[in-house]
């Protein structure tokens, strides 16, 4: 089989292997640690019973699809209360509710979300109390 | 070599039982953990003793109580509801303006109409139309209607198009042209801003009814020139108002239906 221009070709061919698979040479045998959560809010140091709406592996695993359902649920359906799987009953409230207790937005929800690569766009309209007071 | 008819059963029933299985055990799994399920979020109605219900939400809005120059209601619903002020009417977001009568009631103006009338600062709101072309053109039911009457806006919906701003014979929307949150003179923390981006309008103060107050505007008039309240009930503000004077809506002819009653 002839090749034309074999050399430009392969060493283009390399060239682009080294440059695809850098992040992974770069990145090989560093373990970034996992980000440290902060949950020691006033609001959350005064709780007797440390718990969230939900168990915590349940918010760690679903809090956005709690967060879409209650979205929904006040837009559309005008429904403002959530009943908790343990018969609790809570306001819907990004701001009054979630960040009543994480009211460490950065040292909480941000540093998971850097940590994930998630890019939430709530707080483009949601509002952070603490940026405001 | 081909497998028997009896291989080849045996191998399909095993394949069978194992598509079925496995899910099948987590489902009892996370039966026995008590896990709340995905999506199986069912919460509760809105707080029945405090909330303002209607069977379908009107204004009444008395045009010969406003004072000229006054903007009380404006300032109240804009300070409530973050509404930016960019300072330049190009950009400009409003839930409540005002206009002259000429602009309100087109077909209703006439050249022999004092010019007391003429002059009137005449309020204008989103009608919250019985027949919202708005929401008929949404592609993404980012604006929709309520049992209510309330036509709402679902920001987290909006992609921007602006269809309903071109669909309102009223005029009522606004275009978030650019990032409001600088232009908000005092972010009230109760109520998020908009984005760049989403379009937005007067949403009859649904967050305020939820909780048992009545709209921004209503409460701010000094005059009481706005009146609020169900119109399927007789005995509400708005039919009292309505009962007793002659009323018009903006643009009847185009069939929208408009739930704000003005009397001049």
């Amino acid at each position: 089989m002839k090749l034309y221009n074999r050399g430009i070709i392969l060493a283009g061919i390399v060239v682009f292997l080294i440059l695809a698979s850098g992040p992974f040479w770069y990145g090989r045998g560093r373990a970034v640690s996992p980000p440290d959560l902060k949950l020691d809010t006033p609001a959350i140091e005064q709780l007797k019973e440390k718990l969230c709406v939900e168990p915590a592996p349940y918010m760690r695993a679903n809090h956005m699809r709690l967060l879409n359902d209650w979205r929904d649920s006040v837009v559309r359906e005008g429904k403002r209360t959530y009943t908790a799987a343990d018969g609790k009953v809570y306001k819907i409230s990004l701001t009054g509710t979630c960040l009543e207790c994480h009211s460490n937005k950065e040292q909480f929800c941000d540093r998971c979300h850097d940590y994930a690569g998630a890019k939430p766009a709530c707080w483009d309209c949601h509002i952070i109390p603490e940026e405001v007071r | 070599m081909a497998p028997t008819r009896r291989e080849f059963l045996k191998i399909a029933g095993v394949s069978a039982a194992g598509l079925v299985l496995p899910p099948l055990a987590s489902v009892f799994a996370g039966a026995q953990a008590g896990m709340p399920a995905a999506g199986g979020v069912a919460p509760t109605g809105s707080d029945p003793r405090s909330a303002l219900t209607a069977k379908r939400w009107g204004m009444v809005i008395d045009t010969r109580k406003c004072r000229s120059g006054c903007t009380d209601c404006i300032d109240a619903c804009h300070i409530a509801h973050n509404v930016p002020n960019f300072g330049n009417p190009k950009d400009e977001i409003r839930w409540i303006g005002t206009e002259k009568m000429a602009h309100v009631f087109p077909a209703e103006t006439h050249p022999r109409i004092p010019e007391s009338i003429k002059s009137l600062p005449i309020p204008v709101f989103c009608n919250h139309c019985e027949n919202p072309p708005c929401v008929r053109v949404c592609p993404t039911q980012a604006t929709f209607q309520r049992a209510d009457g309330i036509v709402m806006m679902d920001y987290h919906r909006c992609i921007g198009c602006r269809f309903c701003m071109a669909a309102c014979p009223y005029g009522s929307r606004s275009m978030n042209f650019r990032d409001p949150r600088p232009f908000i003179p005092k972010i009230d923390p109760a109520f998020p801003t908009r984005t760049k981006g989403v379009v937005e309008k007067c949403n009859f103060c649904e967050e305020r009814l939820a909780q048992g107050i009545l709209p921004a505007c209503v409460i701010a008039c000094s005059e009481k020139a706005l009146s609020f309240g169900d119109l399927e009930d007789p005995g509400s503000d708005v039919r009292r108002v309505l009962d007793g004077k002659f009323s018009l809506r903006r643009r009847q002819e185009l069939g929208t239906g408009p739930q704000i009653y003005y009397i001049l």
